[in-house]
């Protein structure tokens, strides 16, 4: 049977939106992400702010140090997601790093999240074989922790780390590098996808690129679902959530073109 | 008794691992295969001594202070003269060492992060010379504080890019030159500076620098001394474990490693394991700068070479383990160092090494004559006393 994300994306093609916890403040982005899933959004990441995050490029890095700057913490995220899960039914997951989950305690964070309504954690910065410092707590309130394949995989690693993974889905990076819209696809991403298809038992999803519309349809040309992040998050910055409310939608219609 | 840490997972007791985006674990990986075969490899291990010998200038000599050992009028105090090294300072070891490495990858790109500039100027050299391009992040702070390092680095081919996000110094540029590294992985090699980072790196740095343990070792065999202590400054401590590395079955030989105290450890520091707790930064578990939310701390210290929230994990284990001692001096405390090695021995050391140097005050008393006490002198000076003369101006 399939858990309440992989169902999400599955029978048409998925949109996932990411938005930082706190940014610009908790208020507006609870109206925002409450705007993404009226907009059409599937799935809903809420970043929690890091000081130092590895994996995000220069407009997610900043929503970053602004929402910690502006008074972000882990217990806000947490009563963010709880308020959240009272008003829409859509999968939510926390993405960060690894070191503010285990500053909180990864069994009390696993436990809180869990009671929030939350349904699973994406840590760029915990690769398959280092997943052990979440797994168990995660598994054991009923949480997914998603795997990523790169371009640079390999068959062999994207066989296991498909192979391994249960529930959720596939978070399939576009290209090297870090998060934000510019820079377009690597070139290896279809085939990166079409092998993770031979092993993968959930839905894929593309992330890391994707800008607009024509990137959207683009990847969901050969994945399950696209991730948008940066872009989305720009827009928030300029335009408030009434700006992503237009982006999800343009988004959205190109999906649903795709079919 | 030390074990042959890490293990295969990278790991020092718990410390250490590879918490890094899964687009290079690939590159981890194949680093950690190659170099595990290169390790025992003669004719790269070859290799590596012979420009270590002609170009770097090793080994470095054993020098005994007698000046400064007076001063105390206790244990004799030697100087493992590490700051006699090609471009000045112990970075130029590993650099050379990894440069190596990188070609035997086939990779024709490097990248580097610099906090002081010495690695940067090191790794830029070592890409000099065998003819890599060369990329080195710096924080703006930095770059200013250290803008000698910068000219060295331009001059050598090197691109120095500087980095703004976050505070401006070791950690963001440490953090911009991984990105840099997970964009470019298929062509780029990651030039860490420090025996920190993901597996394989801290193991590789260690090995690196171990030439100077192992030099030490066999030179004060060769003069017969009694050694009681050894003591290495800590940024994120490349000399200091490439020093204790090959004494650490000595148990009589106390290993001490000196963080920056910076203004004082209740006021603003970089004392990672003095003030830090365990967690997990650029790729690695162990000792770091946070808040109660995780957060990593801006940390503080004069010395742009160990101005660092996070520290590498075989000393996190050293300090769990008890195998060292970790304390702390002041800016103050290296800056009267600095100038007492100068005015004694004539040897102007860099601000990092001052600290090690700093920490003789309080060692030196508990010591006796007929023992040899050894300091790393990590690096020369000259880099620092434009800071050093600011920093004595404002004091008066
Ligand atoms: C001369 C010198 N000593 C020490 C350090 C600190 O680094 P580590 O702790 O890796 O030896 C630096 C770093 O820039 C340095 O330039």
């Amino acid at each position: 049977m399939m858990d309440k994300i992989a169902r999400a994306l599955t029978g048409k093609k998925g949109l996932i939106a990411y938005i930082t916890a706190g940014f610009p403040d908790y208020a507006e982005c609870e109206r925002a992400v409450l705007t993404a899933v009226g907009a059409g959004a599937d799935v809903i990441e809420i970043g929690l702010p890091f000081s130092d995050p590895l994996a995000d490029g220069p407009v997610l890095q900043k929503a970053s140090a602004d929402a910690l700057f502006a008074g972000a913490t882990t217990e806000k995220t947490l009563r963010l997601a709880n308020r959240l899960r009272q008003k829409t039914a859509a999968p939510l997951l926390i993405m960060s790093y690894i070191n503010p989950i285990a500053a909180f305690g990864v069994d009390r964070f696993a436990a809180e999240a869990a009671a929030a309504g939350i349904d699973g954690l994406i840590l760029p910065d915990v690769p398959e074989e280092e997943k052990d410092v979440a797994a168990g707590a995660l598994e054991k309130r009923g949480l997914s922790l998603i795997s990523f394949i790169a371009p640079t995989s390999g068959e062999e690693r994207i066989a296991a780390i498909c192979a391994r993974a249960r529930t959720g889905f596939i978070y399939c990076l576009a290209r090297t590098g870090v998060t934000g819209a510019g820079g377009g696809f690597d070139q290896a991403t279809e085939n990166l996808v079409r092998t993770a298809r031979q092993y993968a038992h959930l839905p894929i999803a593309i992330g890391f690129g994707i800008a607009d519309a024509k990137t959207a349809r683009q990847a969901a040309e050969y994945a399950d679902a696209a991730i948008v992040g940066s872009a989305l998050v720009e827009n928030l910055r300029q335009g408030g959530h009434q700006a992503v409310g237009s982006f999800i939608r343009s988004l959205r219609r190109e999906l649903d073109r795709c079919g | 008794m030390i074990k042959g840490l890490p293990d295969k997972r990278g790991k020092f007791g718990g410390f250490g691992g590879r918490f890094v985006p899964e687009t290079v674990m690939p590159a981890l990986l194949g680093l950690e295969k190659e170099y595990l075969k290169l390790r025992r490899d003669r004719e790269f291990q070859t290799e590596l001594r012979r420009w270590l010998r002609g170009y770097a200038g090793r080994p470095t000599t054993l020098y005994r202070a007698d000046r400064l050992s007076k001063h105390y009028g206790r244990a004799a105090v030697y100087l493992k003269r590490e700051d006699l090294l090609h471009t000045g300072a112990h970075k130029i070891n590993n650099a050379i060492g990894q440069a190596l490495l990188a070609l035997r990858m086939g990779k024709t790109r490097a990248v580097a992060e610099t906090g002081a500039g010495q690695h940067g100027v090191a790794a830029a050299t070592a890409c000099a010379l065998f003819g890599l391009n060369c990329v080195v992040y710096m924080g703006e702070e930095d770059m200013e504080r250290q803008r000698l390092n910068v000219f060295r680095m331009r001059m050598l081919g090197a691109e120095v890019r500087p980095v703004a996000s976050g505070t401006g110094t070791l950690k963001d540029a440490t953090s911009e030159a991984i990105r840099d590294w997970v964009a470019n992985v298929r062509d780029t090699h990651y030039i860490i500076g420090t025996a920190a980072g993901p597996h394989p790196y801290p193991l590789l740095v260690r090995d690196f620098q171990s030439v100077i343990g192992r030099e030490t070792k066999a030179q004060a065999a060769k003069e017969g001394l009694r050694i009681s202590k050894v003591i290495a400054c800590v940024g994120g401590g490349s000399n200091a474990i490439g020093m204790f590395f090959p004494f650490r079955n000595d148990r009589s030989i106390e290993k001490i490693g000196v963080e920056a105290g910076g203004r004082g450890l209740d006021k603003e520091n970089a004392a990672t394991i003095n003030r830090g707790r365990p967690g997990f930064l650029h790729g690695s578990y162990s000792y770091l700068m946070q808040d109660g939310e995780g957060q990593v701390l801006p940390v503080y210290s004069l010395s742009a070479g160990l101005d660092y929230p996070g520290v590498g994990p075989e000393h996190a284990y050293y300090h769990e383990a008890g195998a060292a001692r970790y304390m702390a001096v002041t800016d103050d405390e290296a800056i009267e160092a600095f100038k007492l090695l100068t005015r004694l021995e004539g040897i102007i050391p860099a601000l990092e090494s001052a600290h090690a140097l700093a920490s003789l005050e309080t060692v030196m008393p508990g010591t006796a004559p007929g023992e040899a006490v050894i300091v790393c002198l990590s690096g020369r000076g000259d880099k620092d006393v434009e800071m050093v003369e600011k920093y004595l101006g404002g004091k008066r």
